[in-house]
């Protein structure tokens, strides 16, 4: 790949939403897996409530969830008033706020693949793996996850891609500023606007390849060995 | 070789902030394109490196509220870097106008704008492009001259203005023919010589001028660096030279 290909900030700006994409995805399903699991199982009335807020950030605007964020972590805020308390730096314009409101924004996308995943597990083999003495626990990663396999992995994908091709957020939040919180996406759109459109295509048809290549391997994956479990 | 810098380039990515020379610039997407003209020539002759964050003015206004790291703004207009100086964000006295834009009624194509703007009250068009004149300058003044020319009004109620979030969207909307014509800076149409097309300037008496202010922000730890480029921005014959190459006059 040539340098006149991609300039210097198109690499670094891909490589920060790479980076974003993978932090998001590997915090986001530790922390929706216990979420979607309790939205899943759970017969609390709280569990409507769970689910409406989960689904909250689809609702608004991303640069407004990115505007909140910015008043919730800046210096005048709850969040960034905290962190000062707490000796840190503030989040806004770090690479630390982008996970941050990237987790927030992309939730969704991890929550509700695992918890219908989770859903579809049903209480039967888990009473099952019970009667036979398997600890909670046990239970929980020997049956529970590997019959939602599927679940994860499209948790994983659709919150990969979502983060990737996230734009109001990260500008909003992260400043746009280059080698820290600039993405891939707002790069393209920082061509657009600069009327290169040539350098807008080649980093847009770059992300379309990568996403889909990554997207065609998981699925493939996925589908060997759901074929190799349907044959056993 | 190839490799090895793009490894390098890497590692800056993960690396917290490089130099001290560095300098975080948040620059008015109209102007992007020309500073990014510019910013090589500067580099060269400083050493310092320019870090430039595009956006809309009142996007970094209200970021620079809540403490992002730029070290200058160059605005799109004037009444944000004053606003900011008043309230102690920029430091008193950097603010100078460093371009003045144009207004221009523009179209792709040859022979539809004619040399006065009699295509706008002849109406024999579909629909004109502007920038939402709320936000935008450039829309602000189109929707003086369209005010003057008494044509606001109706051209609302027929609903013949396609309003695009900024100056570049109502370019674009020109550009790829969905609309017949559209009112875009003068800076977008021009290669320094000649415009694109063909086009309308509308006099100067019918807007506001388009003053785009640059300021240096209070909480800039490079002051001194800030001020050199600024200064350079403001009376290097090079900088200049580029800056109305691109269809800004200069200011005072």
């Amino acid at each position: 790949m040539s340098a006149s290909f991609f300039s210097p900030d198109d690499l670094v700006a891909l490589w920060i939403s790479l980076r974003l994409a993978a932090v998001t995805v590997l915090l986001l399903l530790l922390l929706c897996t216990p979420l979607a699991w309790w939205l899943a199982m759970t017969r609390s009335r709280l569990r409507v409530i769970g689910e409406a807020v989960a689904a909250l950030p689809l609702v608004l605007p991303p640069t407004v969830v990115g505007f909140y964020l910015l008043l919730f972590l800046g210096p005048h805020g709850w969040g960034g008033r905290l962190m000062h308390q707490l000796g840190m730096q503030p989040l806004s314009f770090s690479f630390s706020g982008l996970v941050l409101g990237s987790m927030l924004y992309s939730m969704p996308f991890a929550v509700q693949p695992l918890q219908s995943a989770f859903q579809s597990v049903g209480a039967r083999a888990l009473e099952v793996a019970a009667t036979l003495r398997a600890p909670p626990l046990d239970r929980f990663f020997t049956v529970a996850v590997p019959l939602a396999r599927r679940g994860f992995i499209t948790a994983a994908v659709l919150t990969f891609a979502h983060t990737l091709g996230e734009f109001g957020v990260v500008l909003m939040l992260g400043g746009n500023i280059p080698g820290r919180t600039q993405t891939a996406s707002i790069v393209i759109f920082n061509h657009v606007e600069a009327l290169d459109y040539g350098a807008a295509q080649r980093l847009s048809v770059t992300l379309l390849i990568t996403c889909f290549a990554l997207l065609l391997i998981v699925y493939a994956a996925n589908r060997g060995v759901r074929e190799a479990a349907a044959i056993a | 070789m190839q490799f090895r810098r793009l490894f390098a380039l890497l590692l800056l990515a993960g690396a917290p902030a490089a130099q001290a020379e560095d300098l975080n610039v948040a620059v008015a997407a109209n102007f992007f394109g020309t500073l990014q003209k510019l910013a090589p020539i500067f580099e060269q002759a400083s050493g310092a490196k320019l870090l430039l964050s595009s956006g809309a003015s009142g996007q970094f206004y209200t970021q620079i509220h809540q403490g992002a790291p730029f070290d200058v703004l160059l605005s799109a207009d004037s009444d944000r870097p004053k606003q900011l100086e008043s309230e102690g964000l920029a430091v008193a006295g950097s603010r100078f106008t460093y371009a003045i834009g144009t207004l221009v009624l523009w179209s792709p194509k040859a022979g539809v704008v004619d040399r006065d703007g009699k295509i706008l009250r002849a109406g024999a068009y579909r629909m004109i492009g502007i920038a939402e004149p709320r936000n935008a300058p450039y829309g602000a003044a189109a929707q003086q001259v369209l005010t003057a020319l008494g044509l606001w009004e109706k051209l609302n109620q027929d609903k013949k203005l396609a309003v695009g979030e900024n100056i570049n969207q109502a370019w674009q909307y020109a550009a790829t023919g969905n609309v017949d014509m559209a009112f875009v800076a003068l800076s977008q149409v021009t290669d320094g010589n000649t415009i694109s097309g063909s086009y309308w300037l509308p006099p100067q008496s019918l807007y506001l001028p388009l003053q785009q202010d640059a300021v240096i922000l209070t909480h800039s730890g490079k002051r001194q660096s800030a001020e050199a480029f600024l200064n350079w921005l403001r009376h290097d014959p090079q900088a200049t030279a580029v800056i109305k190459a691109a269809g800004y006059h200069l200011g005072e």
